[in-house]
């Protein structure tokens, strides 16, 4: 068995083979591995007794399943409304200097990826944004530092 | 702050009797009593479309069925909207009293929270509310189970079939409507699916009772309603308003002094200009507290240093990518409507191409298959009728 294969039993195990369990799977690979390759679709599909093709396109439907290998720390910045109203534009600026990457990409030590998001539910206290699954709100330049150095230091 | 508009705290308030009290309340009545109370107040579902809470529990009630469902939708992704996260966070227990008394007018023996990705932090916490939860279940010999299921960021999954696919382990795609969730739902069993603030109104109806909850509001919209309000204020958050209170009292109060329009319902709602406030109420009678998508109550304020065209842009740019992509004139709609508002504006395209526009967006509301690509229409007519001029200069 690969490794892939012991990390998918792993989760069938715990969520069961029936079709209800195909996204909480997918959620738990993409926890593990900060994307859904191919060979765990393969691999899900076959436990699973689904195509293939249709485990792919349920990944690709959410946009918090990435099908392609990002870092270890997924940021996703929030670019709706109101957030844009209070100067997202800034903070974008400020993480792609200090990451040396540009949104939409991972960095070299795969430690970090930067993304846009649509609404995350923080209007009120915009600008918003995710790490992993964590919440930073009435971000600046400053707290965006703060939080990339905690990140930063993080194994 | 004065007080212009009536504040409440029927949602989010502590109240004497708990809410697992006004549960125990609840299950010593019969189903068809609280369902006919829960008609004759009025309670229309929260989440945006308002179909009558009393009708679809009894339609769910009366569906035969060895197996039903309880789904509590806090899938709360509509631009402007946080108050359900608010409720999650703040007052668990009254959805879940909600959710339990559902549970016994329609027979239901499990129930789900679908909780959007965006607010995966709170699972935990309602992790523990719930183990909570069935241990009062276990005393009121109410034999009823509930688990949070999660989204992964699909907008389009707050529709109630959408959901029910994505949890079905389907992409998260509307259905064909009807059948209805109350007769065929999650894996073909009835289904009540009620959004977070809508259940927690049907327990204030057990609490306070008919009367009492049909004081509150105006007309054919009973009982108070939460609203996020966001954008250009002094004073953003969530408030407990009560229905039937007009534009013009609602910018007084949040408004920065400078307002131009106020965005009522989201980006899938109507965008309203300043000489309209005096005119606007907001409640079901206006059509106001957004169409058909699981929204309610977000209200985003603009003052006139905002361009409504970069405004529109971005809830089109939202709906773009948001759309599932199932049906032709949401998937289609979407995109040609970004592009077609962004050559009028770099000149590429004569003024007059917006009616073409226009005519695309009325399409849209026929043709499309879900409140997504039907609501395009709203922001998109209300924004381009109402601010011509900044879509063209």
């Amino acid at each position: 068995m690969t490794k892939t294969d012991l990390m998918v039993k792993e989760l069938v195990d715990k969520y069961g083979n029936k079709r209800e369990s195909l996204l909480p799977i997918l959620q738990g690979v993409y926890d593990l591995e900060h994307f859904v390759s191919d060979e765990a679709m393969v691999s899900i599909a076959r436990n699973l007794d689904l195509s293939s093709a249709d485990v792919y396109g349920k990944s690709t439907f959410y946009s918090f399943l990435d099908t392609i290998p990002r870092g270890k720390f997924v940021i996703r910045v929030c670019k709706t409304i109101v957030c844009d109203m209070h100067d997202k534009n800034q903070i974008v600026d400020t993480l792609e200097n200090i990451l040396k990457i540009k949104v939409g990409e991972t960095t070299l030590n795969r430690k970090f990826s930067l993304l846009y998001t649509n609404c995350l539910g923080w209007c009120h206290k915009g600008p918003a944004m995710l790490v992993n699954d964590d919440v930073y709100t009435d971000l600046t330049p400053e707290s965006i530092r703060e939080i990339i150095t905690d990140y930063k230091n993080r194994e | 702050m004065q007080e212009r508009l009536k504040r409440l705290d029927v949602i989010l308030g502590i109240h004497p009797e708990s809410p697992y009290q006004v549960m125990e309340k609840a299950l010593k009545r019969a189903p068809k009593d609280i369902i006919s109370d829960l008609i004759d107040s009025g309670l229309k579902g929260r989440g945006g479309a308002g179909f009558l809470t009393g009708l679809k529990w009894k339609f769910a009630a009366a569906a035969e069925g060895d197996e039903k469902f309880v789904v509590c939708n806090a899938d709360e992704g509509e631009p402007g909207t946080f108050k359900d996260r608010e409720i999650l966070t703040i007052v668990p227990k009254k959805v879940l009293a909600g959710m339990g008394i559902c549970a016994y007018v329609i027979g239901a023996k499990k129930g789900y929270i679908y909780l959007r990705g965006e607010y995966k932090y709170l699972v935990p916490h309602l992790e523990r509310e719930i183990a909570e939860f069935h241990k009062n279940c276990f005393k009121l010999e109410l034999d009823f189970n509930v688990e949070v299921f999660l989204g992964s960021g699909a907008y389009v999954c707050g529709e109630e079939t959408a959901l029910l696919n994505s949890m079905e382990g389907f992409r998260g795609e509307p259905r064909n409507k009807p059948p209805f969730p109350t007769n065929n739902g999650y894996l073909g069993k009835p289904t009540v699916v009620n959004n977070v603030e809508t259940l927690v109104s049907a327990q204030v109806v057990s609490r306070i009772g008919v009367e009492e909850f049909k004081k509150l509001g105006i007309q054919d919209s009973h009982g108070s309603k939460l609203f996020s309000v966001s954008g250009d204020t002094p004073r953003p958050g969530i408030y407990d308003l009560e229905f039937g209170l007009s534009l013009e009292e609602f910018v007084r109060e949040f408004g920065d002094g400078d307002t131009k329009a106020v965005q009522v319902g989201g980006a899938s709602g109507f965008c309203v200009p300043r000489k309209k406030f005096q005119s606007t109420t907001i409640g079901f009678p206006g059509g106001l507290t957004g169409d058909s998508l699981p929204t309610g109550g977000s209200m985003m304020i603009f003052n006139s240093s905002r361009s409504m065209y970069n405004v529109l842009r971005n809830y089109l740019d939202f709906f773009e990518e948001e759309s599932c992509g199932q049906c032709t004139p949401c998937r289609i709609g979407c995109q040609q409507l970004k592009v077609g508002i962004e050559a009028v504006k770099r000149g590429d395209k004569d003024p007059e191409y917006l009616q073409q526009l226009l005519k695309l967006t009325d399409t849209m509301k026929i043709t499309a298959k879900c409140g997504l690509g039907q609501s395009v229409a709203n922001s998109f007519s209300s924004i381009v009728d109402n601010f011509r001029e900044e879509m063209i200069y």
